[in-house]
């Protein structure tokens, strides 16, 4: 029987995908089975497009102790017995789709990959990107996402402590909203998805099962979509309350030895929990549907095994335990069904009462065709790098201050508070540097250490040149720790591009992992977790290529953290790293597009000059020479100096002898620097740390009165910028209520 | 001093209570689950912060019927110390334990930051170790901390001096700029009549360290205990 196109279009298969499952099988697939297909072998399960590139980033370290791929979230060791569990998502068309439930159903998702593995989720951090806000509809998704993230996050008691607001064009039609969770397990009890041992149970736990979320990993994860009204029904609603239940009495069950794994539910339900599971252990799944308890009645099997109903956890019991098992979840209110058992065929069997609706080797089923594409750089791509950035007239003195400004108070320079007051950043009470700083620092109950976070990815820069805007987002991420006084340890990431088929996002792509890869060998940093968004694109119109990186670093003594505010009256402040001129820096500046509306030109970076920079630095803090520390990055050294500033709430005096533009001196964004501040009498052991690690520092000012002043160009009230900084982003996001 | 933390399905600052009391403050403590009903071995108990069953329907509205608060009321009537932070101070008021009603943000945000408190009774057995007038930093978390009570509920609380804490610039003066979600008077915490029952939306067991930013919440739990 020909197999229809609206059939395969339903699953997201195409013709030769199909006929290859019917060559391996012998047969034709059932309904139930070309569902199973179609969802286990969509790019968001199967990454056919995306594999053979991802292998190319280093995964290993002495303390990585689970890579990617291996279980639901990376893992690397702090010491002490203890282990940092991470990974990080994206939830972007659902989110574009339904914001607030979209966003919410995210944060759920990211945070049952984390305590799958029995560790406590202790950070959320949620890198996002939007369109302008002088658009209603980016502005609607933007305060809805923000709710949603802070609805779902607040209910679970887990403190949403970073991330990122980027705001451009290119993501107006599609906002990428990125989850990332982060948790802390004993070593010794971390918890495996290991569906092993013929006979053990499979229990299912918290919600019943509906129709919502069908094809949701094919369907909306896996393609681009032009009718968004059509797929609302694809977005689930998140119960976050349940969520929490779901968090206690699985840390509670973590504790026994009554079970051999666990494994959440997310894109493509039970199919891909039970298949991924048994896939691991090399085993085999029997499950009858008819045990599943639903939502609705009169659901198939179809329905029940591709439902992508939230707040559902797989249980892989030890047999004669069950009862064990249960009285925990009884404890905690929750429902939990016996729905099938493990077996050692290597089949996943799926049953409906006495008739077998679908028969497959797990090893067909995890085993998509992977296709390596060839990319073909985009022609405009060499314009851009051939820009001429002579032909981009300098400021004239007196537009300084006023351009000063302009940029504090744009959405992607502006303080982020009037976002993240609204996400609890606080429970837990770990939160030592909250965020706003370069990055967040958790200190580690029952040790002296403390943890950084940090994410980054600067799309614009990927746009230019996505090999080296890959390097950039992991070394300035690595820059963000560093500056915390963190030895950064290990990396998730999450890769947002558009349609892979097409030739030049594919090279955008293969560019952006091979320019991360780059990073991560030189500066020593593995890959842990990640995940891949691609078909981020409407109509044809694909987003800047953004990769986000969320990096951890670890910081043995909690003593020795840094902040970026500017501390002390006469402590003076210094540049150290690349050069303060850098002309080339101006490429992809924030700059460059708000008051010279242009996104052109390609950033740049020396990851050799990187790496000693951030030897030195985090050697300087280390040794407890400076007082503080700030990454120099978007919108320039002026911008980054008024941070300090404002962080510190005291003022700075600065004599730049600029030599050359004023511009590229002030707003170019080159790589590699970090402002610091030094007490004058540790100045000459700040110049000896520095020599060692051959890393230029040059003189900027010194920290002075309540006024920013840089001689020559600005002088204006420390109440002036942080009214500028502080105001900018609610600034923005007011307009709602102006124009109706 | 025995202290017991009460879990509600979806409660989550009791295990920063616990943390603060136990490890901070070096005191004996205990989880209490909601379904228990035996408060004998207790001289305070705490209602944390949280989203006990998920705020549905209003926060605190179904904690209330738990099991445990009926033995909680027993507690309170008997004169020993509950203390009610933030879905706490909601449970305690959907439970007719303290008057009036916690109603959503004027701002309908989530809000979660610093605020600063002006101590306005500073002879409570919550309050004893504070001075009157003084102005304690303590933060607040909540989407629904908007405190409301009618014309004589609030005369009444005036006039008994059952108004523990206001919202309040750092320098004690009462202002709106200074009231974080549009609360009555700028209401922070209120008492009981017989003054052993307190709740309060900021957060004190988030700020007894100094390392976490400030340490002004230890004198809630140092006046408990008659430090």
């Amino acid at each position: 029987m020909p197999i229809s196109k609206k059939a395969l279009e339903d699953v997201a298969l195409s013709e030769e995908e199909y006929q290859l499952i019917v060559k391996m099988l012998g047969r034709e697939p059932t309904t139930v089975e070309l569902g199973m297909f179609g969802s286990l072998w969509s790019e968001h399960c199967g990454y056919k497009h995306s594999k053979p590139l991802l292998k190319l980033l280093p995964t290993q370290s002495p303390r990585v102790l689970v890579s990617p791929g291996e279980e639901n979230a990376g893992v690397v060791d702090i010491g002490d017995g203890l282990a940092v569990v991470m990974k990080m998502e994206s939830h972007n068309h659902p989110s574009a789709i339904e914001p607030y439930q979209g966003a919410a159903t995210g944060i759920g998702g990211i945070v049952r990959d984390i305590f799958t593995m029995g560790a406590r989720p202790i950070a959320l951090l949620n890198p996002l990107r939007f369109g302008p806000l002088s658009e209603p509809r980016n502005r609607y998704l933007f305060s809805g996402v923000v709710s949603g993230i802070a609805g779902y996050g607040n209910c679970l008691g887990i403190p949403n402590v970073g991330g990122e607001v980027f705001l451009s064009d290119a993501y107006s039609q599609n906002p990428l909203i990125n989850v990332m969770c982060v948790g802390i397990a004993e070593k010794e009890k971390l918890l495996r998805s290991r569906a092993g041992g013929a006979g053990n149970l499979l229990m299912l736990v918290g919600a019943d099962t509906g129709r919502d979320g069908l094809h949701g990993a094919s369907g909306l994860a896996s393609r681009t979509f032009e009718e968004e009204r059509e797929l609302r029904p694809t977005v689930q609603v998140g119960n976050p309350f349940l969520e929490k239940l779901l968090i206690e009495a699985c840390l509670e069950l973590a504790e026994t030895d009554w079970i051999v794994g666990l494994q959440d539910l997310g894109a493509a339900g039970l199919t891909s929990a039970t298949v991924e599971c048994a896939a691991r252990s090399g085993s085999g799944i029997v499950v009858d549907v008819a045990e599943v308890p639903r939502r609705k009645e009169g659901m198939n099997p179809y329905e029940v095994m591709l439902s992508e109903s939230q707040e559902r956890m797989l249980v892989i019991v030890k047999r004669g335990y069950e009862d064990k098992v249960k009285a925990i979840f009884d404890r905690f209110d929750l429902c939990s069904d016996i729905i099938g058992y493990v077996s050692d065929d290597g089949m996943a069997r799926i049953k409906e009462g006495e008739n077998i609706v679908a028969d497959v080797p797990i090893e067909m089923l995890t085993s998509p065709p992977l296709y390596r594409l060839t990319g073909k750089k985009p022609a405009w791509l060499d314009e851009l790098e051939r820009f001429d950035l002579n032909t981009v007239p300098d400021i004239d003195r007196k537009q300084v201050s006023s351009i000063l400004l302009r940029l504090l108070a744009a959405p992607n320079i502006a303080s982020k508070e009037w976002v993240y007051r609204q996400y609890d950043h606080q429970v837990q009470i770990n939160t030592v540097v909250p965020p706003g700083e370069d990055a967040a620092v958790l200190r580690v109950k029952g040790t002296g250490k403390a943890i950084a976070l940090t994410t980054d990815g600067n799309g614009r820069y990927c746009y230019l040149n996505p090999y080296l805007g890959g390097a950039i987002a992991v070394a300035e991420a690595a820059r963000n720790l560093v500056c915390a006084g963190a030895e950064p340890l290990a990396i998730t990431d999450c890769l947002n591009l558009g349609n892979p088929e097409k030739e030049e996002v594919y090279y955008q792509l293969e560019q952006c992992i091979r320019g991360m890869a780059q990073a991560c060998s030189t500066l020593n940093i593995p890959v842990i977790s990640g995940n891949v968004s691609l078909y981020n694109e409407t109509k044809g119109q694909a987003v800047y290529p953004t990769p986000v990186v969320g990096m951890v670093g670890l910081i043995e003594d909690i003593d020795k953290r840094c902040t970026m505010g500017f501390k002390q009256e006469g402590d003076i402040v210094l540049l150290m790293g690349a050069e303060m001129q850098d002309e080339k820096g101006l490429g992809g500046s924030e700059y460059l597009e708000l008051i010279r509306g242009k996104v052109t030109a390609s950033p740049r970076i020396d990851l050799e000059v990187e790496k000693r920079m951030q030897r030195c630095c985090l050697d300087a803090i280390g040794q407890g020479i400076i007082e503080s520390a700030h990454d120099c990055s978007d919108g320039g050294l002026a911008i980054a100096l008024a941070e300090c500033s404002i962080g510190g709430n005291i003022g700075f005096r600065g004599q730049l002898e600029i030599a050359g533009r004023i511009d590229a001196a002030l707003f170019a964004e080159g790589q590699s620097r970090i402002i610091v501040t030094v007490a004058p009498d540790r100045l000459p052991r700040l110049e000896r740390v520095a020599a060692e690690h051959k890393v230029p520092l040059r003189r900027l000012g010194m920290v002075e009165g309540r006024r920013f002043i840089i001689e020559g160009l600005v002088d204006l009230s420390l109440e002036e910028i942080t009214k500028a900084w502080r105001g900018g982003l609610e600034e923005a996001q007011r307009f709602q209520f102006s124009d109706g | 001093m025995r202290f017991g933390v009460i879990v509600f399905p979806g409660t989550w600052s009791d295990r920063d209570c616990y943390y603060a009391l136990a490890e901070v403050l070096g005191q004996e403590v205990r989880y209490i689950w909601h379904k228990d009903t035996d408060l004998s071995g207790y001289d305070c108990v705490i209602l944390p912060g949280g989203f006990s069953y998920g705020d549905y329907l209003r926060p605190g509205a179904i904690a209330r019927f738990s099991p445990v608060m009926t033995a909680v009321e027993r507690f309170a009537r008997e004169g020993r110390l509950v203390l009610g932070i933030c879905n706490g101070f909601q449970v305690l008021c959907e439970a007719g334990l303290l008057p009036g009603a916690l109603i959503r943000n004027n701002h309908l945000q989530y809000r979660c930051q610093w605020t600063y408190l002006r101590v306005e009774n500073a002879s409570l057995p919550f309050t004893a170790a504070c001075q009157k007038g003084q102005v304690v930093k303590i933060p607040i978390s909540h989407y629904e901390g908007s405190y409301f009570a009618d014309g004589e509920t609030l005369r009444r609380l005036e006039e008994n001096s059952q108004v523990v804490f206001r919202y309040s610039t750092p320098w004690g003066e009462i202002t709106e700029d200074a009231n974080p979600n549009g609360s009555l008077s700028n209401i922070a915490g209120i008492v009981s009549q017989a003054g052993n029952v307190l709740g309060m939306m900021p957060h004190p067991e988030r700020c007894s360290e100094a390392i976490l930013g400030g340490e002004d919440g230890r004198l809630i739990f140092e006046s408990i205990l008659g430090v």
